[in-house]
């Protein structure tokens, strides 16, 4: 799928909803969407558009946490980056685990290093750090 | 020196853990079992319990997972058990010394009695670190 | 003469230690596996914030020992797109022939291992000793077996002198009636056909549900391959081929790698060739990386390695963030392990190629006691146990004829 097929199907599917693109190069898109609307964009990406998950990257702002999911178009070697961004004194975000398996491990990631919930994740526990590091202490926050 | 160590360096058999490496040295050291460099002559086999060991080659900056699991292998082992350090990440962290989740280099859990740095070492001076240790223990 | 044992899995009988792999089991059968990682967390992302970007280099370049030159390639490939940076020609294939020569060492790396675990040692001793040509060449060209060092935003760091040019392609050349070889021996060998197909498979369902990549997803059937799908270095400038298998079993797995491999030699003697009479640059002197975000991958011998980085014009990242292709493929064990008998464990876990750390903890526990029983070392012995059972009956058959 070339790139301006994907935006156009986008923005026909979620107009008014979509609140930035950024065209960093050909093969390099962003675009930025309000977080409840990012289980939708997810389905459209990966079950009507057949993009691939890549992963998903999570960044302590200081103003915000900014997660962004990264889609792979292979036909085309396109990246979109679905960015979104939360509240950083109680980041909630739903989960994408239950549309695609292979989110399990992405999201939990971003759990135990940023202190994101992940809403309806079906195994949120530790996934990287020992049993002993303690409770709300997250290696990625800028405190 | 006890009869026991002098006894040892006759034929040894070694164990190697791995904690948090990049795997690098772990595949140097099972390089020197391959044809080209071949341990075996020596009389130096890597053996698959702990307590069949001599000697213990720990490689990897030891991580907080790790370092349970090593303190438990050296008690498991059989004394006296000589521990070599490969790899700079077992001998100092290197890189990685600011890590949240390292608990240190090796000899700050276990005592080691020989350092074989490099990144990795060669299959050379994974074999040169092992003999230079028999030389030592035969000098008492 | 006494044998020699790869130390996977250390025997601990009385211990609760956490495992890479618990295998659930019900007698001979796998019905659940559980995977806990953690023990390699290094917290790299975190340090990379602290360094410099020449620094991140060489850290990322420390991410895992087989899989080297690929994450600086995609390191580099992200900084390139940060900055637009363009990379001089030369540099441009120098990068190829690097990262082919650690497909080539990796996947000898590989079949050694998965030789060992259905008790063929001597394809383990073969393939790795005709790694270590491989491993020459890389002393030769970069200084150092591993962790060559060679990749640097905007270039490359050490030029291929034009007299190493023909060692390097006598090397490759060497190669190629090894891998006619264990063509042969893997591919025609009747025992090993009974002994892989069929085992482990992965669906291409599978495979989009847990987004795995690299020879896992392209034994299935997925051709994916970023070198052709976003094309970086010298893949567009040479004449290649991505190479699938159907099946998604191990079998297919292995013969993606084989067949990869001659893929391999053909991209690196294209490379050198084109060497010979490009000439210029091999550095586009960056000096700084303005602030922005960059993507970069590399399609390295296990996948699709991903990095992306956020800058703010300092000379440190903001955010660096690394995802292996390891860290897609290795769920996939889910269903491939699940279902499947004991005997098939170890090959089916080892199928995906995963860091060498993770097949050294298994273990496995009776679903309906809870008991520990047998360790990692248990299943490749039960393993090699099958593969002599099944040569036996291919023996047996024979003298019935």
């Amino acid at each position: 799928m070339k790139a301006e097929e994907i935006l156009t199907r986008l923005k026909d599917k979620f107009s008014g909803r979509v609140l930035r693109v950024l065209k960093k190069s050909p093969r390099r898109l962003y675009v930025d969407f309000d977080p409840k609307d990012v289980p939708e964009v997810v389905r459209l990406l990966l079950r009507e558009l057949r993009g691939r998950l890549v992963t998903a990257t999570g960044i302590d702002t200081r103003n915000n946490i900014e997660i962004l999911y990264h889609f792979s178009f292979d036909s085309s070697g396109i990246i979109i980056s679905l960015r979104t961004l939360i509240d950083r004194k109680s980041p909630e975000i739903e989960s994408i685990t239950p549309i695609i398996r292979g989110a399990e491990w992405i999201e939990r990631e971003i759990h135990e290093l940023l202190g994101v919930n992940f809403v309806n994740h079906p195994n949120l526990k530790r996934l990287l750090l020992f049993e002993n590091w303690p409770e709300g202490k997250y290696p990625l926050r800028r405190e | 020196m006890h009869l026991k160590t002098k006894a040892l360096t006759k034929s040894i058999w070694v164990f190697h853990f791995a904690a948090a490496s990049c795997n690098n040295c772990d595949i140097e050291i099972l390089d020197a079992l391959t044809p080209k460099f071949d341990l075996e002559r020596f009389g130096i086999l890597l053996v698959g319990s702990i307590r069949h060991a001599d000697v213990l080659l720990v490689t990897g900056a030891i991580s907080h997972k790790g370092l349970v699991r090593l303190r438990r292998l050296y008690e498991q082992a059989s004394q006296p058990c000589l521990v070599v350090a490969v790899g700079c990440c077992a001998c100092s962290m290197c890189i990685f010394r600011d890590s949240y989740n390292m608990a240190g280099p090796v000899d700050k859990i276990v005592p080691v009695h020989a350092y074989v740095p490099g990144c990795p070492p060669k299959p050379e001076a994974v074999i040169m670190g092992i003999v230079k240790l028999i030389k030592a223990l035969r000098r008492g | 003469m006494a044998k020699t044992v790869i130390p996977i899995g250390p025997y601990h009988p009385l211990q609760e230690e956490p495992e890479f792999f618990k295998l659930l089991v019900e007698g001979e059968k796998v019905v659940d596996l559980e995977i806990e990682i953690g023990y390699n967390h290094r917290g790299i992302e975190k340090i990379a914030e602290s360094k410099s970007y020449d620094q991140v280099l060489f850290l990322v370049e420390r991410v895992c020992g087989i899989c080297s030159t690929s994450h600086p390639i995609a390191c580099v490939n992200a900084l390139e797109d940060l900055g637009d940076i363009n990379v001089p020609e030369r540099a441009l294939y120098i990068r190829s022939i690097v990262a082919e020569l650690e497909r080539l060492h990796s996947h000898l790396l590989w079949l050694g291992l998965a030789g060992h675990f259905i008790g063929y040692n001597t394809v383990w001793m073969w393939a790795w000793k005709y790694r270590e040509p491989v491993l020459d060449i890389f002393e030769k060209i970069a200084g150092n077996r591993q962790h060559y060092a060679m990749m640097k935003v905007g270039g490359v760091r050490r030029d291929i002198e034009a007299n190493d040019i023909p060692a390097i392609g006598k090397m490759v050349d060497g190669l190629l009636p090894v891998l006619d070889m264990f063509r042969g021996a893997v591919m025609d060998d009747p025992v090993i056909h009974a002994r892989l197909k069929g085992i482990g498979v992965l669906t291409k369902d599978d495979v989009f549900e847990y987004g795995a990549v690299g020879p896992t997803a392209r034994a299935s059937g997925v051709a994916i391959d970023v070198r052709k799908d976003d094309p970086y270095a010298a893949y567009p400038l040479v004449d290649w081929q991505v190479i699938t298998q159907q099946e998604g079993d191990v079998f297919a797995k292995a013969v993606v790698r084989i067949l990869e491999m001659y893929e391999s030699i053909r991209i690196i003697k294209g490379c050198l060739d084109r060497l010979k009479v490009v000439g210029g640059e091999i550095d586009a002197k960056v000096k700084e990386i303005p602030p922005g975000e960059g993507i970069g991958r590399h399609e390295a011998p296990r996948g699709e390695v991903f990095h992306y980085v956020r800058s703010d014009g300092s000379n440190r990242p903001v955010r660096y963030k690394i995802r292996a292709p390891s860290y897609m493929n290795v769920p996939t064990n889910q269903k491939s392990v699940v279902g499947g008998t004991i005997s098939d464990a170890t090959i089916t876990l080892a199928a995906v190629d995963p860091c060498y750390c993770c097949t050294e903890r298994v273990a496995v526990v009776d679903k309906r006691t809870g008991k520990k029983g047998l360790t990692g070392q248990d299943l490749i012995r039960l393993s090699e146990e099958k593969t002599f059972k099944i040569k036996r009956n291919f023996g047996r058959m024979k003298w019935r004829e």
